[in-house]
């Protein structure tokens, strides 16, 4: 193959090129650390989610140890319920209980894991079947509401 | 007003036939691909006029839209309190959008105006009749390996404009308003996703590189073989390869955009 002075900047050119495109990948969308880590699926029903999305973290004592990877409605006892991947590396007792959490007032909403004491280890299908569901501030606000009007009410009956 | 209908008709008529032409233009280029692929070296050296030599403009602006993406998104979220989200910001806006329309509308008035010139001005000087004639395929020769080396360079342009981007974004927020490197990384890490945001940002630059290249080259063929022709022909390529790719933009992300739910 005869040479010319293109090759030299065009070779250039494509390692540039794929070294950015490497670089997004890696360093912009922390490609290493998503993909290749080994999973496992549990499920858990919850009565009400809240703002609970797709791909919402997973925690334990505040460290990420899964990803919420499905939410789906259980038309037969009507409850919300989410699969949750968990890291492979993470182990927890048969009896956690998760409960859908908020960090901050106006921050993200999380699946909150605490560990029981169970000596059988959750595995990959499992169920969590201690949930908490998420607390829907206005409902919140509606019952404070109602029992603040019937603690009047009840004012007025005593005079 | 019958005259006005039918100019309109005409018009329509006209548009029609031009696409089908193009059309007819890009499947010709798709079929000569294997004749200019037994020589390399044409696409090769293409690749280095439109490829290599837009690289300045490309990571200059690239570097300049990310600074003044830092700066503006710093000036709207700090509002609230929510400055360390200014690299999530900057790289999704990047990745997803800007880095991919942005280097397309450079890559075409750089680039593909050139292409244009250059074909028509072969055309106008009968150097394609004269390939014609010693039974050398003018679009095997002279077209394929253009439209391939625009249909490479694209998205290696537009991920080196992103990264140029993200970069710049990072010197702004690090040394003019002093957020935490780590932090600026690691939200950015969190909130960008590789299949949906820069794979999708991959997709739409080779889409746009296929429109940049097919409109520059088939402008240049069909140019009127007169100075005025080859400078209409030049301005059509910058006018309808802008207009394309922001349409072409428009349609890729609502098929993107989806989320999984």
């Amino acid at each position: 193959m005869e040479k010319s002075k293109y090759d030299f900047w065009v070779g250039l050119f494509i390692i540039g090129g794929f070294l950015a495109l490497a670089f997004l990948a890696l360093q912009v969308g922390d490609l290493n650390s998503e993909r290749t880590r080994a999973t496992y699926n549990v499920e858990a029903r919850f009565e009400n989610i809240g703002g609970l999305k797709f791909k919402a973290p997973v925690k334990s004592a505040g460290v990420l140890v899964g990803r919420v990877t499905d939410i789906r409605f259980d038309n037969q006892k009507f409850q919300a319920v989410a699969t949750l991947a968990l890291d492979a590396g993470y182990k927890f007792p048969k009896d956690t209980s998760a409960s859908i959490l908020t960090s901050g007032l106006l921050g993200e909403v999380y699946v909150g894991l605490d560990a029981g004491g169970d000596d059988k280890m959750l595995g990959a299908g499992d169920k969590i079947t201690l949930t908490q569901s998420a607390v829907v501030l206005e409902r919140l606000i509606g019952q404070m509401m109602f029992s603040k009007a019937s603690e009047g009410a009840g004012d007025k009956d005593k005079k | 007003m019958i005259e006005a209908v039918s100019l309109l008709g005409r018009r329509a008529i006209a548009a029609f036939v031009r696409a089908g032409r193009r059309a007819r233009f890009l499947a010709q280029v798709l079929m000569h691909t294997g004749a200019s692929l037994k020589r390399p070296r044409l696409t090769l050296r293409e690749i280095y006029f439109s490829g290599v030599m837009s690289l300045v403009i490309i990571m200059v602006s690239g570097m300049f839209v990310g600074m003044v993406l830092g700066l503006q998104g710093f000036e709207t979220l700090q509002k609230y309190g929510a400055q360390e989200q200014m690299g999530v910001l900057a790289a999704l806006s990047l990745v997803r959008e800007l880095g991919p329309v942005v280097s397309a509308l450079l890559f075409a008035s750089r680039a593909g105006s050139a292409i244009t010139a250059e074909i028509g001005l072969m055309k106008t000087t009968e150097q394609l009749k004269a390939m014609d004639m010693m039974a050398i395929d003018p679009i095997a020769r002279v077209v394929a390996p253009r439209f391939w080396a625009g249909v490479i360079s694209m998205p290696l342009l537009a991920a080196l404009f992103s990264a140029a981007g993200i970069f710049g974004a990072f010197v702004v927020a690090k040394i003019l308003i002093g957020i935490d490197g780590g932090v600026f990384w690691g939200n950015m890490q969190a909130a960008v996703d590789v299949r949906y945001d820069v794979l999708n940002g991959v997709v739409k630059s080779v889409v746009f590189g296929v429109a940049i290249a097919t409109i520059a080259t088939f402008e240049g063929f069909d140019a009127d073989p007169t100075a005025e022709g080859v400078s209409a022909a030049t301005t059509r390529t910058v006018v309808t390869s802008a207009l394309s790719v922001l349409a072409l933009d428009l349609v890729l992300t609502g098929f993107m955009l989806r989320t999984p739910h």
